[in-house]
C-alpha cells in the first residue's frame, strides 16, 4: 500500500492517541462519523481543506497525516528486514506498519540502529586486535622476550656441562629479559587500559559508573558534608553518558549517602583512632547492619582508614554489580570472578560474617585480609523467598597469614592447577 | 663440509639461544638481524636452511620469503619462520608465501631442534 493512501491510518492513530472517540473527531470536523470510518480505514481519499481541518483538531501538521513517518524511518525499516537475513512476507507494507504504529517502527529502527553501532564497535575491537600496529607490537615484545627468556633457562637448565664463558653470558641474557618482560608487559596492560577508557568501552553502563566513582576516589565529600545531593554530583559529569551510568551511579550514591548518616565520617575516624578495625563493633557503635560497615571502610579516604581498601559487592546471581580496586587483587572487568572468594562463600550463608586470609594466584605473594557478609536486598516477606546480596572489603596486608587461601581473579586468566571451582581452561598454560 | 642455517632474527637474545643450540648440533650459523638485506644475504650464503621472524625491521619475513621463492634456485629451500603471531589467517598467509613450517613464539629449543632436524632431513639433505 503506497504511503500517500494511508492518511486515514495515521488519522486513526493520532485520535487514538489523544483518546479522541471516532464522533468527537468528526463532529469538530465537521463530517459524519461514518464519513470519518470510511477515510480512517483508507477507503475514501482525504485532502484539501478537510484534511487541514482534522489535523487542525488533532493538533498536527497536515503534512504528517497525508506524508506519515519519515522516509529515514521506513528506509530504516527497509534496512532492518534486509539485514534480518529473514523474508519478510509484509515488506510490501513497510508504509502501512510505518503509519499504523509508529511507536512501534521507531522502537525497531532504533533497535536496528543499535545493533549496527554494536556491529561497528566489534569490528572495531577485531581490527584493533588483528591490525592495531602498537597493539601487535607490543604483543610482539612480550611474546619475544618470553621466547628469549624461555630458550635461554632451558640452555641453562638442560645444558649439561656448560662452559663459564657461555653460562655467565646466558644468566646475563635471562636477567636483561626479565627485566625487558617485566617493562614490556607494563606497557601492554596500560595500553589495553588507555584504549578501555576510549570510546569504544562507551556503552557499558557499569564501566561509567565505575569510571565515575574512580574520579572521585571513591570519596565524595559533599555527600559527608550534605552539602550535596546525589543528583547533584551526577549533573554534567562527563564519565556518565548514559542514562543507565547515570541510573547505577545514583543508586551506589543514595547507598553511599545512606551509610555516610548513620558513620558520619568524624565520629568514625574518632572510633578508628582509638581500637583496632573491628567492623562488628563498629556496627554496633553506630547501630547498623555489618554491610553497611564494610561499605563504608571501603568509602573512607586512605589517610581515614590508614591503608588501602578494596570492595565488591555482587548479587544473587554472583554478579559483581560494584568494584572498588584495590592493589595488588584482581578482579575481573568482564564475566565471572573466581568463585572462591569469600564473597560467595559468604553468599550462600547469608547473615554470617565470613572472614579469610587469601592469597591470588599468579601475581605475588601479598595476602589480603577479607571481610564479607550477605544481606537481604529487600524487606522478607512471607511467600516470597528473599533475594541477597553480598559485600566483600579487601584490606592488603593480612595480618598473621597462616596459610591463606589460594584464590584467582577469574578462571580464563588463573593459572591454579587442579583447581575444583574450574569453569573454563585458563588462557595462561604455566604457572608464572 | 657442515650444515649451514641463515638466521634472520631481530632479537639478540634469541638469536644466541639459537646460535647455540644449532652450533652444538653441528651447524654453522650466519645470524642477521635486518630485514632489508635478508634476501641478499640468503642468496649470497646459500644455506641450507633459513630461520626467520615474521616481524622485521627493514622488510617483513613474508615479503622476504615471497622474493626468495619468486627467485631462481631458492624454490626448495626450507624455511622455517618464527612469529609471535599465531592466527590461522598468519598461518595461511605463510603458508601461502611459500613458508616451508611455521613456529610461534615462545617455543622450547626442543621444538626448534626437532622443526630444523625434520626440514633438512626432508629437503633430501640429511
Amino acid at each position: 500500500m503506497a504511503r500517500d493512501t494511508l492518511t486515514g491510518s495515521r488519522i486513526r492513530e493520532r485520535r487514538l492517541i489523544l483518546g479522541l472517540r471516532q464522533a468527537e473527531l468528526a463532529r469538530e470536523a465537521g463530517i459524519s462519523a461514518s464519513y470519518l470510518n470510511l477515510i480512517e480505514h483508507n477507503r475514501r481519499r482525504i485532502g484539501g481543506k478537510l484534511l487541514v481541518d482534522i489535523a487542525g483538531v488533532l493538533g498536527v501538521e497536515p503534512s504528517m497525516l497525508s506524508e506519515g513517518a519519515e522516509a529515514a524511518l521506513i528506509s530504516t525499516l527497509r534496512e532492518a528486514a534486509a539485514d534480518s537475513g529473514v523474508p519478510v512476507a509484509e515488506l510490501d507494507r513497510v508504509d502501512e506498519f510505518a503509519g499504523r504504529f509508529p511507536g512501534w517502527a521507531e522502537v525497531l529502527a532504533a533497535g536496528h540502529r543499535r545493533i549496527a553501532t554494536l556491529e561497528r564497535t566489534v569490528e572495531t575491537l577485531s581490527d584493533r586486535l588483528t591490525h592495531d600496529p602498537n597493539l601487535a607490537a607490543s604483543v610482539h615484545e612480550v611474546l619475544s622476550t618470553a621466547a628469549a627468556i624461555r630458550s635461554t633457562a632451558s640452555i641453562l637448565a638442560e645444558t649439561g656441562e656448560l662452559e663459564p664463558e657461555w653460562r655467565d653470558r646466558f644468566h646475563k641474557n635471562l636477567n636483561e629479559d626479565s627485566l625487558r618482560l617485566s617493562e614490556s608487559s607494563r606497557a601492554l596492560v596500560s595500553f589495553l587500559d588507555e584504549g578501555d577508557a576510549g570510546e569504544d568501552r562507551r556503552g557499558m553502563p557499569q564501566e561509567e559508573a565505575e569510571a565515575f566513582f574512580q574520579n572521585n576516589g571513591f570519596h565524595f565529600p559533599a555527600l559527608e558534608e550534605g552539602s550535596a545531593e546525589p543528583e547533584d554530583l551526577l549533573e554534567n559529569e562527563p564519565a556518565l553518558a548514559s542514562e543507565a551510568a547515570r541510573s547505577l551511579a545514583r543508586a551506589a550514591l543514595e547507598q553511599y549517602r545512606a551509610d555516610a548518616r548513620v558513620m558520619p565520617l568524624k565520629a568514625l575516624a574518632r572510633e578508628l583512632q582509638s581500637t583496632v578495625i573491628s567492623p562488628v563493633a563498629l556496627a554496633r557503635r553506630f547501630g547498623c547492619g555489618l554491610p553497611a560497615v564494610l561499605r563504608r571502610l571501603a568509602a573512607l579516604p586512605e589517610e581515614v582508614l590508614g591503608h588501602e581498601a578494596g570492595l565488591v559487592i555482587c548479587d544473587a546471581s554472583g554478579t559483581l554489580l560494584f568494584r572498588k580496586p584495590v592493589t595488588g587483587f584482581a578482579m575481573p572487568r568482564f564475566g565471572a570472578s573466581c568463585p572462591l572468594w569469600p564473597l560467595y562463600t559468604a553468599l550462600v550463608n547469608p547473615h554470617v560474617p565470613v572472614r579469610r586470609n587469601v592469597v591470588q594466584q599468579g601475581r605475588n605473594t601479598a595476602a589480603f585480609d577479607c571481610l564479607a557478609v550477605a544481606w537481604p536486598q529487600n524487606q522478607p516477606d512471607f511467600g516470597e523467598d528473599p533475594l541477597y546480596r553480598a559485600v566483600m572489603l579487601i584490606l592488603p596486608g593480612a595480618k598473621d597469614a597462616q596459610d591463606p587461601q589460594p584464590v584467582g581473579a577469574s578462571c580464563r586468566i588463573c593459572p591454579r592447577r587442579g583447581c575444583t571451582a574450574r569453569r573454563e581452561p585458563s588462557i595462561l598454560k604455566e604457572e608464572f | 663440509m657442515g650444515r649451514h642455517v641463515v638466521l634472520i632474527e631481530d632479537e639478540p637474545n634469541i638469536t644466541e639461544a639459537i646460535r647455540f643450540l644449532l652450533t652444538r648440533d653441528g651447524w654453522s650459523v650466519d645470524a642477521h638481524t635486518d630485514g632489508a638485506t635478508a634476501v641478499e644475504v640468503i642468496r649470497d650464503a646459500n644455506p641450507d636452511l633459513v630461520i626467520l621472524d615474521l616481524m622485521l625491521p627493514g622488510k617483513s619475513g613474508l615479503e622476504i620469503v615471497r622474493e626468495l621463492r619468486g627467485g631462481e634456485g631458492m624454490t626448495a629451500l626450507p624455511v622455517l619462520m618464527l612469529t609471535a603471531r599465531g592466527q590461522m589467517r598468519d598461518r595461511e598467509m605463510a603458508e601461502k608465501a611459500g613458508v616451508t613450517r611455521f613456529m610461534t613464539k615462545p617455543f622450547s629449543n626442543a621444538e626448534v631442534l626437532t622443526a630444523v632436524r625434520d626440514l633438512h632431513a626432508q629437503a633430501g639433505q640429511g
